[in-house]
């Protein structure tokens, strides 16, 4: 059955047929169907007050011009004011609801596509700040999808329904004449609409990105541009092109405009149409007037589609981004996280072992790591060195479990790494890792991510081994100091201290330090250096990547890799006894940088 | 924050929109004729429908304003598209316009990447105002007025009744507005907070992942989410409020008019045809302000873009300078003579006097921010001393043609800027029209030949944006291509080594030796690997300059 289904499903982009994303959305809305569908319900209410406004009003006014009794009246002009005063509370109602109810879901869808990313262990989840903000906006397409497609949507497609239906009960032939001008108007230019907009944005979407990128060329690159006189080379380029793009949005808007131009007409023909018709079926004066004034605003209602249809093209790129994410999406956790006692359990002393590691990121290439051994029982500190590319950073990615290895084992506590729960992981294994990130928080929450509750004591504790105590005391708000989006308040070398400070206070079994000095000047990474490693509890062991060689002479081990392979292993003293890459190394750095410090009293 | 529906300034710094702004009101008087003219059409077409009979020049008028009607919308928003448009266009113009008169130093840091984001993305809101708002804001100055004059020839009484209410519905509007101004500043902080929360989260969640709190975040996720919601519908009942009251005003001022037309109605004092006009043009005098009203929030934000877009390019830097004179040739003595330079905030050098020989290698030294990178932003121009001068073969920097002047120069900063363009046309940035052919030595020299045989295609590989592809060893590397490439006498380098691995810094370095041989060099240096080639080492502290002489035994 479902092997059937599947070869007479049509060749669409995406998996599961041209809707899946639309459906994956829907199925989200489950806990919230019945507000939606009041929202639906309320909204077709609304308009369809409306419709009816105008038909009573018409009605009364022209029966009027016939003088019956004033009683004869009565009914109707209750129904006008109730229809009048109705409408503006249906369409608060349901504005309200609607938003409730859609902002309750992209809640929902927040929270799931933030697990659906957190689910994953590869590097996918590090994206550009321009991809970040795409995901965001790509989120909020389902607000759009729901308050700006499908509720108005539905409502026209309903009021269009019992607008017929009640043509129908004056005139037959004008109820055909009126659907006939429904379907042009809801179904018809909607469709003709989604193809234009969609025409128009494959057009305009490179253009608008080549765009972007001049002005980021332009403003980020002004200073290379003005050193080599390529301002105006540069100037004229981008100008040229704003040029290009605002000739293909005229032509645009020629084609787009034309459907709504299309839409006018349709509603007045459609009136004048209804109008012969009635007359010619000798339907009674009075509701003549009122099938033309209603044909009018059914139609005008139905014409709403030719917008939702334009928003609908606009949304369905985010829409298929959100649903990828969300298909992918892990089940929902429990609410209450894992309870504590696990955790003193594992962020205690462990032993770790590679055996025989190769890591190869694509089949046939060369290895990122070749069969790299290193024994890193609890207590033991060591540092492993080399050139950039030589596989450090690979070697921390295998030990925290974010790469697996090709061949070969490694294990903590005996155990392989992957048998070890993944959640458990990070409490026994990890610390400042790459591309550390700083939050848009307080000092302090940035700090206790590290390890939630601790103490205003441990939190000075790992704070001064970062040599980021002072930096807070100086601070007004002290630990309170929000520190700016992306951590754009503080520092490179005070934002190297904050992640560095985090690590430490995460006080993990085996704790990792990749490049923990990186952007400090050599003064200070030796003192940081130096305090963080004395910061590190008796037991845990310590693994330092690092580029600069000063401040490792006091580890028990230090290895040095090259294109994936160890080529030197050793203690410092060792080390720079023997000749080698280490020895060399050692000896250009140290030069250079004995001679910054002499010169900086 | 302007809140002014139009901003008078586009006139002036937009003059190709003057043409279509006319003629965008003259489609909205149009608009508003047509209005009428149909609505009297349709009040004939029904009043001699009510006895049965068919009024055919009442239809055949109908159909006529139904059709001008169609095509007077294409019209409009043809117009008004073409009109976005061309601000568009104008204003990107004028904003890179103003990066390349400002220089580097005005548009670095955040305004960079506030400009990048207006200039690119920002402007498109545009679209929204332009097209949506601005020809309902015409309409609802010409079709209350249209309709008055209709009504008042028609029926005065009702058009009494109509210009008395009319204008409740910008008193109301206004009022409200401003409730719901209030209501939003009051909540934006936490709105701003809740809304970017999601973000960080994301951005960080690598960081998140490695201390094992990523998953146990997902709560937190949902609950700031459901806070930016609860946030969000406090300020939106009030929004809401607005558009109810509005509704209500509109819907109780047409119930005035129509109660009275249906009594005259019922006496007979009124003719059908009249009553119905009045009825079928009443709402039409109340709707445009109301959709206007509603379609200002969404336009805001084009609104608030044009705004920043003005507030860049009008504070136009000295237009009014001299002809420059000729740039001195860079292999003269370069000398500063008691040169400060004052930020806003900060003092980046103090009275620096000095003197650079022709071919003299200096490095300079020093902690960061203490004024380095100043010095080489003087000597590129890019900053202008606050007091003092620096001359070149005895001419004053200060009045010479810049781009002249920086022909002389090659410049490798920290971080040089990549271009989303091919690698050649990176190399060739400074002499756009040298031939791929001709790139080879400085690609030679500056050690870039396995980086571009390692590329797919070579010379004629695009980089991403900001050269996304490339490691910062390989950047550094096209950097000194550049430089190479511009064979010019002066060299100033800006810690050309930082962030590189031993094994690229080794590349980088012997490129920089031989690009710095036989040329005055000016090297900041952070690792102090370059300074042994150093004749003289400055070290800047405080923006202050000293001098060391270079130790030998120190270096060795």
């Amino acid at each position: 059955m479902s092997a059937a289904a599947a070869t007479r499903r049509p060749a669409a982009p995406g998996r599961g047929g041209p809707l899946a994303a639309e459906r994956t959305v829907l199925r989200l809305t489950r806990p919230y169907l019945r507000r939606l569908l009041g929202t639906g319900l309320l909204a077709t209410a609304t308009e369809l007050a409306g419709l009816a406004l105008m038909a009573s009003a018409t009605w009364l006014l022209m029966s009027a011009a016939g003088q019956p009794p004033l009683d004869r009246l009565t009914v109707a002009i209750v129904a006008v004011r109730a229809l009048a005063i109705g409408r503006g509370v249906f369409r608060y109602t349901e504005r309200l609801a609607g938003h409730d109810a859609v902002l309750r879901l992209v809640a929902d869808v927040r929270a799931r596509v933030f697990a659906s990313l957190a689910a994953r262990r590869d590097t996918a989840g590090q994206r550009s700040g321009d991809a970040l903000s795409r995901l965001v906006s790509d989120v909020e397409t389902v607000q759009d999808l729901l308050l700006r497609v499908l509720v108005p949507a539905c409502a026209a497609g309903l009021v269009g329904v019992l607008a017929v239906g009640g043509a129908a009960l004056v005139s037959p032939a004008a109820a055909g004449v009126l659907a006939g001008g429904l379907l042009l108007a809801g179904v018809v230019l909607p469709a003709l609409a989604t193809a234009l907009t969609r025409r128009g944005a494959a057009e305009v979407a490179p253009l608008r990105g080549a765009l972007a990128a001049d002005a980021v060329d332009l403003t980020h690159g002004a200073a290379d541009l003005a050193a080599f006189g390529a301002t105006g080379y540069a100037l004229d380029a981008a100008t040229q092109r704003a040029g290009r793009l605002a000739r293909l949005e005229r032509r645009l808007a020629a084609a787009g405009f034309a459907v709504d131009a299309a839409g006018v007409l349709v509603a007045g023909l459609t009136a004048g149409a209804v109008v012969l018709v009635a007359l010619r079926a000798g339907v009674d004066g009075v509701l003549v007037g009122v099938l033309a004034v209603g044909t009018l605003a059914a139609v005008e209602i139905a014409l709403a589609l030719v917008g939702a249809a334009r928003q609908w093209s606009q949304l369905r790129a985010g829409l298929a981004r959100v649903a990828t994410l969300l298909d992918a999406a892990p089940p929902p956790l429990p609410t209450t996280p894992p309870a504590a006692p696990g955790r003193t359990v594992s962020a205690g002393p462990h032993d770790v072992r590679f055996a025989a590691v190769t890591v190869r990121y694509r089949a046939g290439a060369a290895p990122a790591l070749d069969r790299f051994d290193l024994d890193l029982p609890a207590g033991r500190r060591v540092a492993v060195v080399g050139p950039s590319g030589a596989g450090k950073s690979t070697l921390a990615a295998v030990l925290t479990g974010a790469v697996r290895p090709t061949a070969g084992r490694v294990t903590l506590d005996g155990r392989d790494l992957a048998d070890h729960p993944a959640a458990d992981l990070p409490r026994a294994v990890g610390g400042l890792l790459a591309e550390a990130y700083v939050f848009h928080a307080t000092v302090r929450e940035n700090l206790l991510l590290g390890r939630p509750g601790a103490d205003p004591a441990e939190l000075a504790g790992a704070a001064g081994a970062a040599g980021l105590l002072d930096w807070v005391h100086e601070q007004p708000d002290g630990w309170e100091t929000v520190v700016g989006e992306e951590g754009g308040q503080l520092s490179g070398g005070q934002r190297q201290r904050l992640a560095l400070a985090r690590a430490l206070l995460a006080a993990p079994g085996v704790l990792v330090l990749d490049e923990p000095t990186e952007g400090l000047d050599p003064a200070a990474a030796d003192t940081v250096l130096a305090s963080a490693l004395a910061a590190v509890p008796a037991g845990h062991s310590v693994l330092v990547i690092s580029h600069r060689l000063h401040g490792l002479a006091g580890l028990d081990e230090i290895v040095v890799l090259d294109a994936g392979r160890v080529v030197q292993r050793g203690t410092h003293a060792e080390l720079v006894r023997s000749p080698g890459w280490y020895r060399e190394q050692w000896r250009v750095q140290e030069a250079a940088e004995r001679g910054y410090l002499a010169l900086a009293p | 924050m302007n809140r002014r529906p139009f901003d008078p300034r586009l006139l002036r710094r937009v003059p190709a929109a003057r043409g279509d702004l006319v003629l965008l009101a003259v489609l909205g008087v149009v608009a508003a004729l047509l209005i009428i003219a149909q609505a009297t059409a349709l009040a004939a077409l029904l009043a001699t429908g009510f006895d049965g009979r068919l009024d055919r020049p009442a239809l055949a008028g109908f159909l006529a304003a139904v059709t001008a009607r169609s095509a007077l919308t294409w019209a409009q928003g043809t117009v008004a598209a073409r009109l976005a448009a061309t601000v568009k266009a104008t204003l990107r113009a004028d904003l890179l316009g103003a990066v390349g008169r400002h220089g580097p130093t005005w548009v670095a840091g955040q305004r960079a990447g506030q400009l990048a984001t207006l200039t690119g993305r920002g402007l498109d809101a545009l679209d929204a105002y332009f097209t949506g708002y601005l020809p309902q804001l015409v309409l609802s100055v010409t079709v209350p007025a249209a309709v008055l004059l209709r009504v008042l020839v028609a029926d005065w009484s009702s058009a009494l009744i109509i210009a008395a209410t009319l204008p409740l519905i910008p008193i109301f509007g206004a009022l409200l507005g401003w409730q719901a101004q209030v209501a939003t500043e009051r909540q934006w902080r936490r709105l701003s907070r809740l809304g970017g929360h999601f973000l960080d989260m994301v951005a960080g969640l690598p960081t998140l992942r490695a201390f094992g709190r990523a998953r146990a975040q997902v709560d937190v996720v949902h609950r700031m989410a459901d806070g930016h919601r609860v946030a969000t519908m406090k300020t939106l009942r009030i929004a809401f409020l607005s558009g109810l009251v509005l509704e209500l005003v509109a819907t109780l001022s047409v119930a005035l008019v129509a109660v009275p037309v249906g009594i005259r109605l019922l006496d007979g004092g009124l003719a059908l045809s009249t009553a119905l006009l009045v009825l079928l043009l009443t709402p039409e005098a109340y709707l445009p302000l109301r959709t206007a009203g509603a379609r200002f929030h969404a336009s805001m934000e084009g609104l608030s873009a044009l705004n920043d877009a003005f507030a860049v390019s009008t504070d136009d830097p000295d237009t009014a300078r001299p002809a420059p004179a000729p740039a001195p040739d860079g292999r003269g003595e370069i000398r500063l003579e008691g040169v400060t330079v004052a930020y806003p905030r900060t003092t980046a050098l103090r009275d620096v006097t000095l003197t650079i020989r022709p071919g003299e290698r200096i490095a300079v030294i020093g902690p960061s921010g203490a004024g380095k990178s100043t010095l080489l932003g003087l000597l590129l121009g890019f900053v202008a001393p606050t007091e003092g001068r620096v001359t070149v073969d005895g001419v004053d920097l200060a009045g010479v043609d810049q781009d002249a002047w920086r022909r002389q120069v090659a410049w490798v900063p920290q971080r040089a800027h990549l271009f989303a363009a091919s690698l050649a046309d990176n190399i060739r940035l400074g002499v756009p029209e040298t031939p791929d052919a001709a790139l080879a030595p400085a690609i030679r020299d500056a050690a870039l030949d396995d980086v571009v045989a390692a590329l797919p295609d070579g010379l004629t590989t695009r980089l991403g944006e900001r050269g996304h592809g490339l490691s910062s060893g390989q950047r550094q590397r096209v950097a000194l291509a550049r430089a190479f490439l511009r064979d010019a006498p002066v060299v100033l380098l800006d810690e050309p080594t930082a962030r590189l691995d031993t094994a690229s810094e080794t590349a980088v370095l012997a490129a920089t030796r031989r690009l710095v041989a036989g040329r005055t060099a000016l090297l900041v240096a952070h690792r102090p690997a370059l300074l042994a080639d150093a004749d003289r080492i400055l070290r800047v502290v405080d923006g202050r300059v000293t001098e060391l002489t270079p130790n030998a035994e120190v270096l060795a």
